[in-house]
């Protein structure tokens, strides 16, 4: 039993965990929400019997789900709010978790089935998770693949305040910044919703660029690649120089090969900037502006020194937001951050960046705050 | 402060450039339109030959694909790493303030108004009847 405060869940209270997820436990869930003619559909076409988990998170790989938290029984991991609240929500004393359902929904070919799963999906989100702990706030889950269907949803949803992010995975059709994109990017601007970008794919493209891997372990790794790939794609395409005022949140992304990604990135833009005249800033600078990283998993060895260089060579310690990525195994007992992290930047961490990358959730404590001082 | 001869006007034509050498220095003279200019021939970053790069106009873009064109000629591009820097102030696009080419004076004169010990300086003959460039230094 550990008595050193730096390293015990205390030391997290009022956070805001930036990365839960909860599972879709089956189809039938979801068949309340579903019209007619899709509840038929489900039935004719045995769409029930699909699991429709993302297969970049294979429910029997050590990393979905981490072993104290698994459910006692058949259900899947991150299925039951009960648990959730046991697991991460009470225990760290967060203020706030953000869930991100990661769900197939999102990535099934068919458009029309797509933005019919995620529609049932958002629907079911509201009803079995925010409507029953206030501390809860959601990813609004799109059809990527139809920018209309997308910004549909994305428009139906978003009167309820508790979405406060739009979910797109990091592998899906089309690399980011491209311009068929744009309505999705301008609808969570005009909204104030943060766009998400999720470790995982929808396999439409080998998940590496080089081929299709063998393993599970090169898919896993590769990700953090598909992630400068996008970072790249959403700054060069001039995504912040058209959107201002948006913010994304790469979610379990990784954080050290940002080291040299903005070496590169920055050095590479001064030799062909003309190519893309829009981007007028160094990439490490519109990077700092408007992009924001989870921090689990932490790929770091050195704990909190790493980390805090990390900080020093981005020159800032705005980057980073909290986050558990529960039920997924990232890290054991209480550590869900390195010990020994400068109580400032720890505070930034757990709740200022997130307050800051989340306009939604800045109002609502606002608001909140402004309540119990009336 | 002497004056040095480096080159006849006419020799270089509107858009073209000559790197010359004064005092062991390396120095490309440029023509913008009729207005010389000159800058020394080693890019700030890693020393290379920059005024041997390819001369470019100025991009910009208020917004992604509005691409809006200027300054025709007006800066040369390392041929190293293609850093773009403005013939004119010898300063660069990316970081104008800390990366800079150093720039010289010069001024065109006629020959006839060169003195003597300024002509015979030189190791090309010089006549009244052209104008040239002359780099204090």
């Amino acid at each position: 039993m550990t008595t050193d405060p730096s390293c015990s869940a205390q030391r997290f209270a009022g956070a805001v965990d930036c990365d839960l997820h909860p599972a879709v436990p089956g189809m039938d869930v979801l068949m309340p929400y579903l019209d007619d003619y899709w509840r038929e559909m489900v039935a004719v076409r045995a769409l029930d019997r699909l699991n429709l988990s993302l297969t970049s998170y294979p429910q029997n790989a050590p990393l979905s789900c981490r072993p104290d938290w698994k459910p006692a029984g058949a259900g899947k991991p991150g299925s039951s709010l009960a648990a959730m609240q046991q697991h991460v929500l009470d225990r760290f004393q967060a203020s706030f978790g953000i869930l991100n359902c990661l769900y197939g929904g999102q990535a099934m070919h068919s458009e029309d089935m797509a933005a019919a799963l995620c529609r049932a999906t958002n629907d079911w989100i509201r009803d079995a998770w925010l409507d029953r702990d206030p501390r809860l706030r959601a990813s609004i889950i799109v059809p990527a693949h139809n920018t209309e269907l997308a910004v549909a949803e994305i428009e139906r949803v978003a009167g309820d305040g508790r979405f406060i992010q739009v979910l797109l995975l990091v592998s899906g059709e089309l690399t980011l910044g491209r311009r068929q994109l744009w309505p999705i990017y301008a609808a969570a601007e005009r909204l104030g919703l943060a766009i998400g970008v999720h470790a995982g794919s929808a396999y439409r493209y080998a998940p590496t660029s080089v081929g299709w891997p063998s393993y599970f372990i090169e898919d896993y790794i590769a990700q953090s690649g598909a992630f400068e790939n996008q970072l790249q794609s959403l700054i060069s395409e001039g995504v912040f120089a058209k959107f201002p005022r948006l913010r994304v949140v790469m979610i379990e992304s990784g954080l050290t090969w940002l080291s040299g990604f903005i070496w590169r990135a920055d050095k590479t833009w001064k030799g062909v900037r003309a190519e893309v005249p829009w981007v007028t800033r160094a990439p490490s600078d519109i990077l700092r502006d408007h992009v924001r990283f989870t921090v689990q998993p932490i790929d770091d060895p050195d704990e909190a020194e790493g980390l805090l260089r990390l900080v020093d060579h981005l020159k800032s310690d705005e980057l980073f937001l909290f986050s558990t990525d529960y039920p997924h195994w990232q890290f054991d007992g209480d550590a869900a951050l390195p010990p020994g992290l400068p109580e400032p930047l720890l505070q930034k961490i757990l709740r200022d960046n997130p307050l800051a990358a989340y306009p939604r959730l800045a109002a609502s404590v606002r608001s909140t705050e402004a309540e119990v001082s009336a | 402060m002497t004056r040095h001869v480096v080159a006849t006007v006419d020799e270089i034509p509107s858009g073209a450039r000559k790197i010359v050498e004064v005092q062991g220095r390396e120095i490309g003279i440029f023509n913008l339109e009729g207005e010389f200019f000159a800058i020394a021939n080693r890019c700030p970053h890693e020393g290379a030959s920059l005024c041997k790069g390819r001369i470019v106009g100025l991009v910009e873009a208020d917004e992604p694909g509005a691409y809006r064109y200027s300054r025709r000629n007006e800066l040369v591009r390392c041929p190293w790493h293609g850093w773009e820097f403005d013939i004119r102030t010898g300063k660069s696009w990316c970081d104008p303030r800390r990366t800079k080419v150093r720039s010289y004076d010069l001024k065109l004169e006629q020959g006839s108004a060169l003195g003597e010990e300024e002509l015979r300086a030189e190791t090309f003959p010089v006549s009244v009847e052209k104008q040239y460039v002359v780099i204090e230094l």
